[in-house]
């Protein structure tokens, strides 16, 4: 756009009229009010500390962030990284954010998927399907998502115990300990072969871009398929081959009272996983359901007249219009799933809040615990929402 | 559901705590400064008493919804010394991981709830510990069927325990000298741990072995469970207060202590009335016949007669409560008859 387009007026600034120190001024009464405002809230502020800090005193409440150093002493069933009870508090509550993020990580993964295909079925012209789709989206939504926590934990409760597991393939066992599966003893070519995987994706993603933008320029298709095969099969197997191909499985076996080796998911995180996706997709189906039936009729009919086949017109027509609907009420579920693994202490899944609520108990301090558990979740969220934020941005409609 | 009103309860705790400790006036106005307990239970006419959730023998609803059991005896002891009416108390069902806070916050008055008195609870946690009212140890609780002699053959095995509690920090350091893998399930609900322990998700079960012998007793086939002998640690379970509020303490600690001198000097719930013609100038004194014991505890000088026709005396307290449950008096017999550990200072 041309400089000479805009309107010369709007560029001129508003007449200057001298400060008048007298109340009909407009601007003296904005700065009068601004500063007794903030003066209040920050006198406000300054009492609640103060009164804190003094009856916590009075008390003989410790206070301050010093525990965070000292031997924590509690049991952990699920750790990430590695640790034992002599650790500090600070590595123990370090679990229980990671906990948290594997819930909410996986959560919002497997929510996402089972969502969508859900809220696509609903709209399936098959009877059966979308009725069967409406029903679990109605149930699912109405019941309390606590209960439904605690439901699939009993359920699972009620699995026979390790000596009867049940055992549907080899190596895998299913039983009141949770799901044990056969998994590879993980070394160092392995984690080789897996960044080699991840160099080729960021490397095949660059390749299909730049592949695209090709073809827009002359019009001739560049299959992207094969470099697709070579920088994300080939690569990480080479890797692994050149670092000796170690290959050794780990299978679970019953030893003693529970199973050893192998990959073990507990029926807690299995519990809280199952009722957070379940609950959300849900909610998610019907955001699904939503972005789609907001894409006019017209459009379908537009693209399937140019010749596109059903796939490709909900793939290049209908979703990427849909997904700037679906985008921001989505992020909202995602939030609400982070916040709702919180309800892991009920059936024992020792997230952030189940080990943070164990040391305010051991160490008293409760205003520190509680200020820990905020900070989590007000940066798990604060994260999801930027990266939401950008991602909606990316994808708004870009008017040329 | 039970568990939305514990989820309300502890959040409104932790609300009412951050709001008591910032605002001084409200916190006048809820449980008052940490002096005077005593005066703002009277003017409440009501002792707001922290009990377990329901621990047989402890402190459970009974099936009119009365609260029974030895930890809601010592409630009822201490409304009658202070009201002497045994029935002007409120009972606030607090879990393991609560009940500091909501005693911190003045939800509750006095924490009678099986909690083991340490030096870091003593000393960081804002509550005084007025008398051990039960002296305990940490045990392990297997299935029958499991045939386990001792709890060190527990190696790989899952073990069920409730957070927040000294048992969890007990059974880390035991597991941790005796050289035992284990994985912890921690649930924090009482109903739930014992739960998941009986339907096969924990090969044992952790806590004190009162709490054990409660659990075992509360199934429906009490033999299908076994206590393993070891006993690793020691459990004084002590009645707790606000720390700062002598006077309230120690009308705590004078009425378990008047508990013991009755069950020493045998005045019973039945006998207390024809005590009070007992020659024994000690008997004089407790029973307020002669003397001002119980003005110097700020109480009625027959603060003593209300809270035995109350409760009745320590050994009557745990007979009724306790024995029935299948637990031995052991350490808590009376030093001055049996050699126990429960032991009064004169009442002179």
């Amino acid at each position: 756009m041309s400089q000479t387009t805009i309107d010369p007026r709007s560029l001129r600034a508003p007449p200057r009229r001298p400060l008048r120190l007298s109340w009909s001024d407009e601007r003296v009464r904005a700065i009068v009010w601004q500063i007794l405002v903030v003066g209040l809230l920050g006198a406000i502020l300054w009492w609640l500390w103060s009164n804190t800090v003094h009856n916590l005193e009075v008390r003989r409440i410790a206070t301050g962030f010093g525990f965070l150093s000292r031997e924590a002493g509690l049991p952990i069933a699920e750790n990430l990284i590695p640790y034992s009870p002599t650790d500090t508090y600070f590595r123990a509550l370090l679990i229980g954010f990671l906990n948290t993020l594997k819930v909410a990580v996986v959560g919002i993964v497997l929510a996402t998927i089972f969502g969508t295909l859900i809220g696509i079925a609903r709209l399936s012209k098959n009877w059966l399907l979308s009725k069967i789709a409406g029903v679990y989206i109605e149930v699912i939504r109405d019941l309390p998502l606590l209960l439904q926590l605690l439901f699939w934990y009993a359920i699972l409760q009620g699995l026979p115990g390790p000596r009867q597991a049940l055992n549907p393939v080899d190596g895998v066992f299913l039983s009141n300990r949770g799901l044990k599966l056969p998994w590879i003893e993980w070394q160092d070519a392995h984690s080789y072969a897996l960044l080699a995987f991840v160099l080729g994706a960021v490397f095949t993603w660059f390749y299909r871009r730049d592949a695209i933008a090709k073809r827009i320029l002359d019009g001739r298709p560049r299959p992207v398929w094969p470099m697709a095969l070579g920088c994300l099969v080939a690569l990480p197997l080479a890797v692994w081959a050149a670092a000796g191909a170690p290959w050794t499985v780990d299978w679970p076996e019953l030893r003693g009272f529970n199973f050893r080796g192998g990959l073990n998911m507990s029926p807690e995180y299995f519990a809280l996983l199952l009722g957070l996706t379940t609950y959300t997709a849900g909610f998610i189906a019907e955001i699904v359901r939503a972005g789609i039936l907001a894409v006019p009729h017209g459009q379908w009919e537009a693209a399937q007249a140019l010749g596109l086949r059903s796939g490709q017109v909900l793939k290049q027509v209908v979703l990427p219009q849909a997904l700037r609907v679906i985008i921001p009420p989505m992020t909202s579920q995602y939030l609400n799933i982070t916040k709702n693994s919180s309800l892991a202490v009920a059936i024992g899944y020792q997230d952030i809040v189940s080990i943070a609520n164990t040391t305010l108990n051991q160490t008293g301090q409760a205003i520190e615990g509680i200020a820990i558990i905020m900070l989590v979740y007000l940066s798990i969220s604060l994260s999801i929402s930027l990266f939401m934020n950008w991602y909606n941005a990316r994808i708004a409609l870009v008017e040329r | 559901m039970p568990q939305f009103g514990l989820f309300l309860k502890r959040a409104v705790g932790m609300a009412a705590l951050g709001l008591t400790l910032a605002l001084p006036g409200l916190a006048q106005a809820q449980q008052a400064a940490p002096a005077n307990t005593l005066d703002a239970v009277r003017g409440r006419g009501q002792l707001i008493c922290g009990v377990n959730t329901g621990l047989a023998g402890f402190a459970q609803p009974d099936s009119q919804g009365v609260w029974r059991g030895f930890d809601v005896d010592y409630c009822r002891a201490v409304a009658a010394a202070i009201f002497g009416d045994p029935s002007k108390v409120r009972y606030v069902p607090t879990t393991a991981q609560v009940r500091f806070t909501a005693l911190q916050s003045g939800e509750v008055d006095l924490l009678s709830r099986n909690t083991t008195w340490t030096l870091s609870r003593d000393t960081a946690l804002g509550l005084d510990f007025a008398a051990t009212n039960f002296f305990d140890g940490q045990g392990f609780m297997v299935k029958t069927s499991l045939g386990l002699k001792s709890a060190k053959e527990l190696e790989g095995a899952t073990i069920c325990v409730q957070p927040g509690t000294t048992t969890e920090l007990n059974l880390a350091d035991w597991a941790r000298a005796n050289r035992v893998r284990f994985t912890p399930v921690v649930i924090e609900r009482l109903e739930e741990i014992v739960g998941a322990f009986v339907a096969g998700r924990c090969d044992a079960y952790t806590t004190d072995v009162s709490g054990l012998a409660a659990t075992r007793a509360a199934q429906p086939k009490p033999d299908d469970y076994a206590i393993l002998p070891e006993v690793i640690s020691k459990e004084p379970l002590a009645l707790g207060v606000r720390q700062g509020d002598a006077r309230f303490a120690d009308i705590v600690r004078w009425t378990h202590y008047l508990l013991l001198s009755a069950e020493e000097f045998g005045i019973t719930q039945a006998n207390v009335d024809q005590m009070a013609n007992d020659p024994r100038p000690e008997v004089q004194r407790i029973l307020g016949r002669n003397g001002e014991l119980g003005k110097m505890l700020a109480l009625d000088n027959l603060w003593a007669v209300n809270v035995l026709k109350a409760v009745g005396n320590y050994g009557e307290a745990f007979d009724r409560n306790l024995k029935p449950i299948g637990i031995q008096r052991g350490p808590n017999a009376l030093w001055t008859t049996t050699g126990g550990l429960q032991y009064s200072p004169p009442f002179r």
